[in-house]
């Protein structure tokens, strides 16, 4: 399935399955997270991709009827994140995720990138501003705001929040980079340019992207896993996945049968 | 052709919806007619307390303490003990209506506990304020010897209002969104740091709504503060919080006794002089514009605040 | 540089141990501010109840409950309840003849009739009236309405029910309308338009279709008028005057349960005589007729919850 030059795992999902109380959203899922690649998962709506993600960063522990069995592995230290024992505030310092409508905090462009810092206990101004720097470099928006960095932050356009949103994940320096349908409330210039941003970035994160978009799906991601049902159907490099699927559904998918 | 369905009867449809038309008519004219008289009598309040009383407002109706003359008498102690009474309700009811505001909000699982907490202010809410005053009496007067003081007026108002701030609190904290507790939850915030660094800024509009209908409700509360036995003839003042010597705050004043200024002007009614009435419809008339003004003051920042934070 | 986690720490490490210890710390204050209502509660009852219960050692309970004198306070001491119950009563049938409709009307005005822009600005108006003192109110009743009403009904006296109770009306109005106007504008868009689709004015639309499926809401906003009726004290002590008196007549004075406490509050009471106990059981009745109204009410909107 997978070709020999393969990178390096950063996480690997084992037999995982997730259920809300007593509804079953994912079943006995099983897939590599490769390292400096990103990888989409797509599916119709209701398919347990975004509930997927969000077993990543232990988002479920936040809600009460939620249910994890199996594991995800976060490599090189080959540690089970869904582990009891681990607690979840310190998984979500390593992974980091952007969601789907911009939700940047009303606080300065500034104070945003630079929470994830402060939760820390990071006191060392010279070092948070730095960092509130670099983040925002590489997420492409340090032009734009340089000369307002105390300004509100609310006060961006949705293209330039998302990216906010982006930086503010970015400053923690994560493991994994999650993205939840990242462009799906922006417009399409705007997503032109979150796409670009997301190929420069990994380069140096790992990402993870939910889309329903088929297109960006296959323009952006290296490796597509295609979910239906809470099964996982279809991994696979996206070139393959997109051109030559090997299940059916995968294909009745991408070519508009259904979903 | 309608008028084949009925045989025997010739239904007017024209004049059954002249006469629903009217009926419609008549109803909206009820219904301003209830709104005009709801406003007419915040105006004749207005009026009636002002053309009595206004005359009485010079400098020295508030620099005066109470006296068995009328023009003499005025309502420094009543004022100061309004403030003292307002700065220990406030002390009392914020950080505890707050803070069970929040757990409410945040933290409680539907749990019987929770549920009967819930039920419990509800029923709080309905008990009539001099039921609140029989209880100080019992409890803070006697019981835990606090004396008709201060302190023990604070507490029960303070107790009395609690609700007021409880629901207003978890008001404000419902309208920050969930999105914004996930970006903060998802940079690996702890609950409380989420509470602390976000949802309680940014509801803080609306905590200080309640806070202010609650200090104004408190401000005009009568009844209990009788009941615990406020004095209506104090002419002194209380101890001064700030001293001239070490350790420079007292708190001496706590335990004084004292008069607010409803009583001062239930006292004042209460006897037959008309000139007393004038006296009292001017403290009526300053009750009514405090409560007025922070009651609007109240309004217009939850205004602000919901127009500065769109969600 | 920040301690970088290359690996998660353990459940007994100190980091992860006083992250947790913080955390439920905090939870454990907040948990206790909110379960310290009920002790505000418990409060209210035992007080009252351990200081009314000797009172009934002097008292027989069948006196207090049918007696139609009360004179705690003279040397021949009467203690029935009664004429306190009926000022009571009195005060709040009256306020409430007041309050009800011309709260109702105004909600249904509001709810329906009025331009959203319109509504925005009249609502608050409107609770005004609920915000301003009672005992303000007291002066309104005494000084302005009673000499108002004697030009209209020359016999009557300078202390009457009716004024009062008028004056009480007005201010519940807010309680009415305010609940009753939410209660209305959460029914389904849908419901109305039915109503409008098939013909009906909006007065058939509002007593046909809205009122009967808001009246859940409705009804608690009622209930909520009636306890505020009867817990009202300052109105009834300035205006109605102060003597219980077993009467039906509006056109007369009478104390009600609560004007009865803060009279005896501003004299001097040893704790402990039967005058000081009369006040406790006076508070306990209130209470009592307060919890059945709540207790039916919760029981009503149940009722007309489940309709909906």
């Amino acid at each position: 399935m997978l070709s020999s030059t393969s990178p390096n795992l950063r996480a690997e999902v084992k037999n995982l399955s997730f259920s809300y109380g007593t509804k079953k959203v994912i079943g006995n899922l099983s897939m590599p997270i490769y390292e400096n690649r990103i990888t989409a998962l797509i599916g119709p709506s209701g398919c347990g991709k975004t509930t997927l993600l969000r077993c990543f960063n232990r988002m479920h522990d936040l809600y009460s009827q939620a249910a994890y069995s199996g594991e995800v592995l976060l490599y090189p230290e080959k540690l089970n994140i869904l582990d009891p024992s681990i607690d979840p505030i310190e998984v979500r310092m390593r992974i980091g995720m952007v969601f789907q409508k911009p939700n940047p905090f009303p606080k300065s462009i500034f104070e945003n990138v630079a929470y994830g810092l402060r939760v820390r206990g990071i006191r060392r101004r010279s070092f948070i501003e730095e960092r509130v720097v670099k983040s925002l470099q590489q997420a492409a928006l340090w032009n734009d705001v340089k000369d307002r960095l105390h300004t509100p932050a609310t006060a961006l356009s949705g293209g330039q929040q998302q990216r906010l949103c982006i930086a503010r994940a970015l400053a923690t320096e994560p493991e994994v980079l999650l993205l939840d349908e990242p462009t799906s409330a922006l417009d399409p210039i705007s997503t032109m340019h979150i796409e670009e941003l997301i190929t420069e970035l990994k380069k140096e994160w790992t990402i993870v992207m939910v889309t329903h978009n088929l297109h960006q799906a296959s323009r952006t991601a290296d490796y597509t896993a295609f979910m239906y049902l809470g099964d996982l159907i279809e991994f696979d490099l996206s070139e393959r996945l997109f051109t030559t699927p090997k299940d059916q559904r995968t294909e009745n998918y991408i070519t508009g049968r259904f979903g | 052709m309608s008028r084949e369905i009925f045989s025997s009867e010739e239904f007017d449809f024209a004049a059954d919806l002249r006469r629903r038309k009217l009926i419609d008519f008549l109803f909206s004219v009820a219904g301003m007619l209830s709104l005009m008289l709801a406003l007419i009598t915040l105006i004749a309040l207005l009026v009636d307390l002002s053309s009595t009383g206004l005359m009485r407002l010079n400098a020295d109706f508030f620099t005066n303490f109470p006296s068995r003359f009328p023009w003499r008498a005025g309502i420094l102690s009543a004022w100061v003990g309004s403030l003292a009474v307002m700065f220990t309700t406030a002390l009392c009811a914020i950080p505890l209506g707050v803070a069970a505001g929040i757990y409410l909000e945040e933290y409680a699982r539907k749990s019987w506990f929770t549920l009967l907490i819930e039920l419990n202010i509800i029923n709080l809410a309905g008990i009539p304020s001099i039921t609140f005053g029989l209880m100080a009496l019992g409890l803070f007067v006697y019981r835990l010897n606090l004396g008709q003081s201060i302190l023990t007026a604070g507490l029960t108002l303070g107790l009395l209002v609690l609700p007021i701030v409880i629901v207003t609190t978890r008001e404000a904290l419902r309208t920050v969104p969930r999105s914004v507790r996930e970006a903060a939850y998802a940079l690996g915030s702890t609950r409380w740091q989420t509470i602390w660094h976000h949802v309680l800024p940014y509801s803080s509009g609306g905590i200080m709504t309640g806070v202010i209908i609650s200090l104004s409700r408190a401000i005009g509360e009568t009844a209990p503060i009788i009941t615990i036995g406020a004095l209506t003839f104090i002419a002194f003042l209380p101890h001064a919080p700030l001293t001239g010597e070490p350790p420079f705050v007292s708190f001496q004043w706590l335990s004084d006794p004292f008069t607010v200024l409803p009583i001062q002007m239930f006292n004042w009614l209460s006897r037959p002089q008309p000139e007393f009435h004038v006296n009292a419809a001017a403290t009526g008339l300053i009750l009514l514009l405090l409560t007025l003004v922070m009651n609007a003051g109240a309004i217009w920042i939850r205004y602000r605040f919901r127009k500065k934070l769109k969600w | 540089m920040a301690q970088k986690l290359s690996a998660f720490t353990s459940p007994n490490h100190p980091i992860r141990r006083m992250r947790r210890l913080r955390e439920l710390l905090i939870e454990f204050v907040l948990m206790a501010a909110a379960a310290s209502s009920i002790f505000i509660t418990v409060g209210i009852i035992y007080i009252l109840v351990s200081e009314s219960l000797p009172f009934f050692d002097h008292v027989s309970l069948k006196e207090f409950l049918t007696g139609t004198e009360w004179t705690p306070l003279f040397e021949n001491a009467h203690f029935g309840i009664l004429p306190l119950l009926c000022g009571t009563f009195l005060t709040t049938v009256i306020a409430l003849s007041v309050a009800i409709p011309m709260g109702t009307v105004a909600a249904a005005y509001l709810s329906e009739y009025v331009h959203p822009t319109a509504r925005e600005i009249l609502k608050p108006i409107l609770e005004l009236l609920a915000a301003v003192p009672s005992v303000v109110y007291g002066y309104f009743a005494l000084l302005f309405l009673t000499p108002l009403l004697q030009k209209i009904i020359p016999s009557l006296p300078g202390f009457n029910v009716l004024s009062a109770g008028l004056v009480m009306g007005l201010m519940i109005v807010p309680y009415v309308s305010s609940l009753s106007e939410d209660a209305m504008r959460a029914v389904p868009l849908h419901l109305r338009e039915g109503s409008f689709a098939m013909g009906a004015s909006r007065f058939q639309t509002v007593f046909r279709v809205i009122i009967p499926s808001a009246f859940s809401g409705i009804s608690s906003a009622y209930i909520l008028a009636v306890s505020r009726a009867l817990g009202e004290t300052m109105i009834v002590a300035v205006a109605a005057g102060m003597q219980p008196s077993l009467t039906l007549n509006p056109l007369r004075p009478a104390a009600t349960v609560t004007a009865f406490i803060v009279q005896v509050s501003m004299g001097d009471l040893p704790q402990g005589s039967i005058g000081y106990r009369s006040i406790y059981v006076a508070g306990l009745s209130l209470l009592f007729l307060t919890l059945c109204f709540n207790i039916f009410g919760l029981w009503l909107r149940k009722k007309f919850q489940e309709q909906e």
